[in-house]
């Protein structure tokens, strides 16, 4: 097991992250998924976020001393400098704070979904954190399925998981209903 | 030391010690184009060697060099290349084109703390025909880019769009407003005969009907890609009186980091719209002899076009929010309010980090500008907005 992993395991109470670890061994990223689109590639701090998306879980990291939530996750508090941080579930509720139509040059495999969008959601459990994401009507629909016309800052969504890859799960929104 | 600034101050200003101890004494740069056949070591060399001439240093006295992270001539290149003497301050600034003016700095504090004498900061640049730095799917996904490339949030112009998005609905900022940034921009290009967009006149229609790049951004509102290279050369005040030109000092230098700050994708702060140049602005001001209204022309860091709002709240001329107001009714043009990027900048004289707008703050200031702005005695430049920033206050 690679160190890293070691030392998430350690900072998480109720050894919630380290059972995951232990189940398998992660494969060495690989960049793309078969249709081009990028994959993360966490760091070290990042690693929990997407491991808990794996499972369909949306985790901030947080302090475990003082309680206030970060992100990006980072190895340290900001407020009180502690070590030791959680991670905790979010409502996977939020508001779109904003969004761009991104159009070519792109890379191939997005210039073809082209006009997409990407938006900006202000999470509802701490409005300070905004997630980059693509708003979809479906979990699994493409980065274009949503119309444009949709598209409205302040509006609510809420999150789902779409699996990229094997193993590879990203948080994407769908609108909430009126 | 030097001279008094010309008006008595408006207000006495904190201790400075760098304030006006050194000066810009020689500019240099290359032509400017899509593609250009020699290297970027042989731009920089050419840039490096004509700001020298420019100032009537022999290359054999440069003992310092800067220029930013992303350059990727070193000075051991460089230094043995022109016949550099012994070199015994050289460094580094990071973060793109905030880098520009941070490069200045670093020659000011080094010749000011007497580390060095005869300083040059360079930039050479192929991106007219080289690679886009976000087309490699390799070396730019870790952090922070696990959490915004997946999505399709790519390049810098989509980073930016974002803020600009959230800009236009907060503050009624309109598309009319960047196109005033884009045209203020072409309008001193048209005036440069160095400048890319030289003989290409632009228009509302054009403006308008342009391809989207990222929306709410437009083609125009993106800088050009350009391959090129500048360079200047920064002496003591002292030795400054001796050169070719008239001095032009370096009469306040910041850098700016600020506080919980995450670079281009700026989206997880209080506060995303409050960006470095507030943080260097404060210190800019904080030991100048003057204020934001005494500023005569500014050349303002300009990769995409609601860099110029942003950057125009940042550093004062305006409060928050009102930064696409103020570019109404000519503010931005020669005659206007505040003047800005007279050599057409990086949206259309050149795209290279921003050194570009250095040296037309000197010729401005030595009143040799293609576009001058009479009689102008002080000057802003600034780095790029949206990222770990610098910048300077110039003066006559």
């Amino acid at each position: 097991m690679p160190s890293i992993m070691r030392g998430t395991t350690d900072n998480a109470p109720g050894n919630t992250v380290g059972d995951m670890n232990n189940s398998r061994t992660r494969q060495p990223p690989c960049n793309t998924t078969t249709d081009g689109l990028l994959l993360p590639v966490p760091d070290a701090d990042g690693l929990p976020f997407w491991e808990f998306a794996a499972r369909g879980e949306l985790r901030i990291q947080a302090c475990a001393d003082c309680r206030e939530l970060r992100f990006p996750p980072r190895p340290c508090c900001p407020h009180c400098q502690s070590f030791d941080s959680e991670w905790r579930r979010m409502s996977g509720r939020g508001r779109i704070w904003s969004y761009v139509l991104p159009h070519p040059p792109l890379l191939p495999a997005y210039a073809e979904l082209a006009p997409y969008n990407v938006i900006l959601v202000a999470l509802a459990d701490a409005p300070g954190i905004r997630l980059v994401g693509n708003l979809v009507t479906a979990r699994d629909a493409p980065l274009n399925s949503a119309d444009p016309s949709r598209l409205r800052i302040g509006a609510p969504v809420k999150a789902v998981f779409a699996e990229l890859a094997e193993d590879v799960v990203v948080p994407r929104w769908v609108l909430e209903e009126a | 030391m030097t001279a008094a600034p010309a008006t008595a101050p408006a207000r006495p200003a904190a201790m400075a010690p760098l304030k006006d101890t050194t000066a810009i004494v020689g500019i240099g740069q290359t032509p400017f184009a899509r593609h250009l056949a020699e290297p970027e070591k042989t731009l920089a060399c050419r840039a490096i060697l004509a700001a020298l001439d420019d100032a009537g240093i022999p290359p054999s006295q440069v003992d310092a060099f800067t220029s930013y992270t992303m350059e990727e001539t070193d000075e051991v290149e460089v230094a043995k290349a022109i016949g550099a003497g012994d070199v015994t301050f050289f460094s580094k600034a990071g973060y793109g084109g905030g880098g520009s003016c941070a490069t200045v700095a670093h020659l000011a504090a080094a010749i000011t703390t007497g580390q060095a004498t005869v300083g040059v900061a360079w930039r050479s640049r192929k991106r007219g025909s080289g690679p886009r730095p976000w087309r490699n799917t390799g070396a730019e996904l870790p952090t922070p880019g696990q959490w915004t490339r997946p999505y399709g949030l790519l390049r810098p112009a989509d980073e930016i769009a974002m803020l600009a998005r959230r800009y236009m609905h907060e503050y009624g900022a309109t598309r009319d407003h960047f196109f005033n940034v884009a045209l203020a921009c072409r309008n001193r290009a048209n005036q440069n005969p160095a400048a890319m967009m030289y003989e290409r006149p632009l228009t509302r229609e054009m403006y308008m009907t342009s391809r989207w790049i990222s929306e709410p951004l437009c083609l125009f509102d993106n800088c050009l890609e350009t391959d090129g290279a500048l360079a200047c050369v920064v002496v003591s005040a002292e030795r400054a009186r001796d050169c070719r030109h008239p001095p032009v000092y370096v009469h306040s230098a910041a850098q700016g980091l600020p506080a919980q700050h995450h670079g281009m994708v700026n989206y997880w702060t209080d506060d995303p719209l409050t960006g470095p140049s507030w943080t260097a602005a404060r210190r800019l001001w904080h030991t100048a002899d003057f204020g934001p209204p005494d500023v005569d022309v500014a050349q303002i860091y300009d990769a995409f076009t609601p860099l110029i709002p942003l950057s125009l709240e940042g550093y004062g001329f305006c409060a928050r929010g009102e930064g696409a107001a103020f570019s109404e009714g000519g503010a931005l043009e020669l005659g206007g309010r505040l003047p800005i990027n007279t050599g057409g900048g990086g949206l259309s004289e050149a795209y290279v980090h921003g050194f570009n707008l250095i040296n037309e703050g000197v010729r401005q200031l030595r009143g040799t500008s293609t576009a001058q702005v009479p009689g102008a005695e002080t000057c802003l430049v600034t780095a790029g907005e949206g990222v770990p920033t610098s910048a300077l206050l110039l003066r006559s």
